[in-house]
């Protein structure tokens, strides 16, 4: 090998591992879609496991808490006005479907802990409610805007998602067939 | 008199109300929200707050300026803020235990990166004056072979005879 070329190798090196950093740090940004592909191939995936702190103390609330439930988890902020909006509507289906084996579970996230107590007070929301302060656990969903709900059928998969507010149509159509499943 | 005893009793209150004021600003540290916002993330849009006109943002911002409010320091705002969305909300890490190492890395790097210059640099010199070396200087004579060399010292040696 000539002196030229083992002075270059290195340098050559050196561009390659910057160039596949970059890479990686481009790539890793992207929010992940495979939960949106599974459901457009007509597939249930298993939901993630998701722990959380109960929002207000008392503490920490798990997905599998809810194993036999269909469940409306829906990722809201307080300083997310589409999360504001769609609240009542989430709350009406709450008391709905508690008494049929559903609940809404709602994740504050990214939030301060007052703005977010003071959002429920005025609201007058009653279903529980965890905390994700640093969103730690929105890429297990996809999660990348505010608000974004997934339903979750009895057995703990992923049935439906909406990234952006859930209407009426939106809960009919995914909540109420998933309610006449069974476990 | 009485005007005196007046005069003394307004000055009394003037330097009470002063001293009262001063002792407040003295233990309201001056803590400002442009001072803290190049400090600290928008979390939800991933640059400084300072750059930051998100929703979010903006939340964040009215937070801070509660806590100026109530007088807390520039660190106290940053705990309570880390303790609101988590330590990423600092743009950067407290300098303590590992934290550390996100200071120390960059110096280490660009030492490192100096000196594989420096010794590039060094070989690259090392190589030319060797290559330098091997080749006659502009103007000097071309080198001869050591045989023919050896033969004209031989033919010098015999005209000498």
């Amino acid at each position: 090998m000539s002196r030229r070329a083992s002075t270059a190798l290195p340098v050559i090196a050196l561009l390659a591992a910057l160039i596949a950093l970059l890479a990686y740090g481009v790539t890793s940004r992207q929010p992940d879609r495979a939960v949106d592909e599974a459901l457009a191939d007509g597939e249930r995936q298993p939901a993630p496991s998701l722990t959380l702190p109960r929002l207000g103390g008392g503490g920490s609330g798990s997905l599998s808490d809810y194993r036999g439930e269909v469940v409306v988890l829906n990722y809201w902020a307080s300083w997310c006005d589409p999360c504001r909006e769609e609240s009542p509507l989430l709350q009406r289906w709450h008391r709905r479907i508690a008494s049929r084996g559903g609940t809404v579970l709602g994740v504050d996230t990214l939030d301060v802990l007052s703005d977010a107590q003071a959002f429920i007070r005025e609201t007058g929301l009653t279903y529980p409610m965890l905390r994700d302060r640093d969103g730690g656990t929105q890429s297990k969903f996809g999660v990348v805007g505010y608000p974004e709900t997934i339903v979750l059928d009895r057995r703990g998969r992923i049935a439906a998602l909406r990234r952006g507010p859930v209407d009426d149509e939106f809960l009919t159509q995914t909540v109420s067939p998933l309610l006449e499943e069974r476990s | 008199m009485r005007r005196l005893l007046a005069t003394a009793l307004a000055s009394t209150v003037i330097a009470s109300l002063l001293a009262v004021t001063a002792a407040a600003a003295a233990s309201c540290p001056k803590a400002t929200l442009a001072d803290i916002e190049d400090e600290i993330m928008c979390p939800v849009c991933g640059v400084p707050l300072g750059l930051a006109d998100a929703p979010q943002a903006e939340r964040e911002r009215a937070y801070v300026r509660r806590l100026i409010d109530r007088c807390s320091s520039k660190q106290q705002i940053k705990r309570a803020l880390a303790a609101e969305y988590g330590p990423s909300v600092l743009a950067l890490p407290e300098n303590d235990g590992f934290n550390v190492a996100a200071y120390l890395a960059p110096v280490l790097a660009i030492l490192m990166a100096s000196a594989g210059v420096a010794l590039g640099m060094a070989t690259h010199q090392r190589e030319r004056r060797r290559d330098a070396g091997d080749q006659p200087a502009p103007g000097d004579p071309p080198r001869l072979d050591p045989a023919d060399l050896a033969r004209l010292d031989a033919e010098l040696k015999s005209h000498e005879r």
